[in-house]
């Protein structure tokens, strides 16, 4: 049957069971909307800004195993959505965005709504297309879907010119795909998992380090098990939290600039390190020199050989799918008669005890003034540890992943790589359309949430209930938090003088606000908030403005030059 | 360490930007690149003339195979390997030195392909240090207009680079 490329278009979405697509119409995409508006297998949520569709896009994806999509209009419609793919690249996240283009035969001509789609988002994508005959568009968007979710996922942009979805074609969705350029490995090297086999059993001082890419391959599971099988300690990275169980005594709690005094000595100080999905990124290990200057083994496991001895010098490199090498590796250390070392494991973990007990999240609650982070435990009180918390960028986000206790995957939805302030609310509806039911709960700031605080608008309209805990110090946190270490307490444009009454804002929306001002009402309006299960609440806590997230290992340093609340 | 790394790729619009692009995205050094179609019309082969660290030449390698274009990498550097560079050069070429130009270019194998009353212009091929001598052989103020075509490379015997 012949189809014109927008119904091809909306065809291949069905075809790949796409449930939502995140978009705002304009001039190039009029065609597809058009094809969209007569189905109803795929639902489009019209957001407020094409930077949201993209973030909700994510947060849907993040929050489920699926791909995320977008759809937005050429020109400014791309520019806008460009924050949301790079963020989306920097934490590999699979999706796929779709921009309309202007038409073929004007393209080059500085046309109006004109921007080199390609051009522009090629060093934020995994790849991307422009579609210039519509006989390639069916097979180019199987492509997208599939580079998009294989080996190391990301987005895919796929540019559309006006003509080309308005022209007829036959339609044949391929079954399969196959890119000759394109095999990512998925089986790691069984010489190199039985090298790494014997280096876990033989080690005196082992740790696991486990990030993002444990979560994205859905492999929480294995790694529970093969963590519980050896008696290892593990630490999670920002993105890799719920990847292990965070309320297990084996956990160490998050590692890098803002981790545990534990998590990031044993790290330091191990003696075989386990990094799995992970990149040794500088928020991570900080000065490079520094945690090289201690001699230890490093096995590395990542679908990205490009990721492996990037930054550090790695022993064992093991390139392949997190999920697949762990079940190896589990099955060679079940074949195995070896043990763990038990009298050096017992002494290693006397010596993270000792670490712990410094207690290194403990802070100075007030009866005066809220203080964050016993807002973040109460909230994790108040949802029994289950609810989906996405979160924006800044002081709150450390608290949010601080004292927030992740028991499993996919539960945590923050913008890890890229850092985009304005990524939690229109994350959080992603997150809530994919779970209708679930709680979801976006905690942020009164500088994060003003990034995208027009995405209230489109929670009114299709009845999004997220709950948004804004912790509002009237001040860019965590900018003010440097500018207090290093910068002689210049606080230099980092204090907001003019902001809006949250409260009356979110009634303007046809939502609910509520103004905490005292510790002790705290847990009376969080209970409220969630006992309105059909209501967006609008949470305004104000918190004491001159709070710091500690631990903390200032840029440049190493692992173990840590500054302690207790320090100061 | 300089290294020449040779890679096949789509020919697909955009495929040598995405090159272009990973170069100074991160920051890498690009001393040469050339590109043309190969036998296989669905490819062109690139040479990459770069410098670095081992870890940096690593880190190039990987992240050049991560591109979803590239169909393969082989760093030749790694084993036995010819390099050519052809260079146009032209000269002022009038009095004694007329005749210097012609010994000097005699000398290095190449060729006068073009001849005015005042100029000559030069054909040289060799390695890229091989044109950098007969730069410097010359006098340096006779030299009007240099093309380099950036080096070339291919495997010896029975190193290839094919899919």
């Amino acid at each position: 049957m012949e189809l014109t490329g927008a119904e091809i278009t909306i065809k291949c979405l069905q075809e790949e069971g796409v449930e939502y697509v995140f978009g705002y119409p304009g001039g190039a995409v009029l065609f597809i909307y058009d094809a969209l508006f007569q189905q109803d297998k795929v639902k489009h949520v019209l957001v407020r800004h094409e930077q949201a569709a993209v973030h909700a896009a994510d947060g849907y994806s993040r929050s489920t195993d699926k791909v995320g999509v977008a759809l937005v209009t050429s020109g400014p419609g791309v520019t806008n959505a460009v924050t949301g793919i790079a963020t989306a690249y920097m934490d590999s996240i699979p999706m796929v965005v779709i921009s309309g283009q202007v038409p073929t035969s004007y393209i080059g001509e500085d046309a109006f709504q004109e921007v080199d789609a390609v051009g522009i988002t090629r060093p934020c994508v995994k790849h991307n297309f422009l579609v210039k005959d519509v006989k390639d568009l069916a097979s180019t968007l199987k492509k997208a879907f599939y580079l998009a979710k294989s080996g190391r996922p990301g987005p895919v942009l796929v540019d559309i010119p006006k003509d080309v979805s308005n022209t007829k074609t036959e339609f044949v969705y391929p079954e399969s795909v196959s890119i000759r350029s394109y095999n990512p490995q998925t089986h790691g090297d069984m010489g190199q998992i039985k090298t790494a086999a014997k280096m876990l059993l033989e080690a005196k001082r082992p740790m696991v380090y486990a990030g993002g890419g444990v979560v994205l391959s859905d492999a929480s599971k294995q790694l529970t098990e093969l963590v519980q099988k050896m008696g290892f300690p593990i630490t999670n990275t920002l993105m890799g939290l719920g990847g292990y169980p965070a309320t297990d005594r084996q956990c160490l709690g998050m590692l890098g600039m803002h981790g545990t005094y534990e998590a990031n000595l044993a790290m330091q100080d191990c003696d075989v390190l386990l990094a799995v999905g992970a990149r040794f990124d500088d928020r991570v290990v900080g000065n490079v020199k520094h945690f090289n200057s201690v001699p230890r083994k490093i096995i590395h496991i990542d679908i990205d050989p490009a990721t492996i001895a990037k930054r550090v010098k790695v022993d064992v490199p093991i390139v392949g799918d997190v999920k697949q090498v762990l079940t190896d590796l589990l099955a060679v250390l079940n074949a195995s008669k070896q043990k763990p070392d038990a009298a050096h494991l017992k002494t290693w973990w006397q010596q993270i005890d000792t670490w712990r007990s410094r207690k290194s999240l403990t802070y100075k609650n007030s009866d005066e003034l809220i203080k964050p982070q016993f807002v973040i435990e109460k909230l994790y009180e108040i949802t029994r540890g289950e609810a989906f918390i996405t979160s924006d960028v800044g002081q709150h986000q450390m608290w949010a992943a601080q004292y927030y206790k992740f028991n499993q995957p996919r539960r945590w939805i923050n913008s890890g790589g890229l850092g985009t302030m304005g990524f939690g609310l229109p994350a959080a509806m992603g997150v809530q359309l994919a779970h209708p039911g679930e709680t979801v709960a976006c905690i942020t700031g009164e500088g994060s949430i003003q990034m995208n605080i027009q995405e209230l608008s489109t929670c009114k309209q299709y009845n999004i209930p997220v709950k948004i805990i804004a912790l509002n110090n009237r001040y860019l946190g965590m900018v003010r938090q440097w500018q207090e270490f290093f910068h002689g307490n210049r606080y230099s444009h980092s204090y907001m003088d003019a902001l809006p009454d949250f409260v009356k804002l979110a009634e303007a929306y046809g939502h609910v606000g509520i103004r905490v001002d005292r510790p002790s009402d705290v847990e009376g309006a969080l209970k409220e908030a969630f006992a309105r299960k059909d209501d967006l609440v609008f949470l305004d806590f104000r918190t004491d403005p001159t709070e710091n997230v500690y631990p903390m290992v200032p840029g440049g340093k190493g692992l173990s030059e840590v500054i302690l609340a207790e320090d100061l | 360490m300089r290294h020449i790394i040779s890679l096949l790729m789509e020919n697909e619009a955009g495929a040598l930007s995405r090159v272009a692009g990973l170069f100074s995205a991160r920051g890498y050094n690009i001393e040469s690149l050339t590109v043309a179609p190969t036998e296989d019309l669905t490819m062109s082969r690139m040479t990459i003339v770069t410098r670095g660290s081992d870890e940096i030449i690593e880190q190039i390698k990987k992240q050049l195979n991560k591109l979803v274009d590239v169909v393969a990498v082989m760093d030749l550097t790694d084993g036995d390997h010819l390099e050519r560079e052809l260079m146009l050069l032209k000269v002022s070429a009038v009095g004694e030195a007329r005749e210097e130009l012609k010994r000097v270019t005699d000398i290095f194998r190449g060729r006068i392909i073009d001849v005015s009353s005042t100029s000559y212009t030069i054909e040289l091929t060799g390695t890229g240090s091989k044109l950098d001598s007969f730069l410097q052989a010359i006098d340096h103020d006779l030299i009007i207009e240099t093309v380099r075509t950036g080096s070339s490379g291919i495997g010896r015997g029975e190193r290839v680079l094919k899919l």
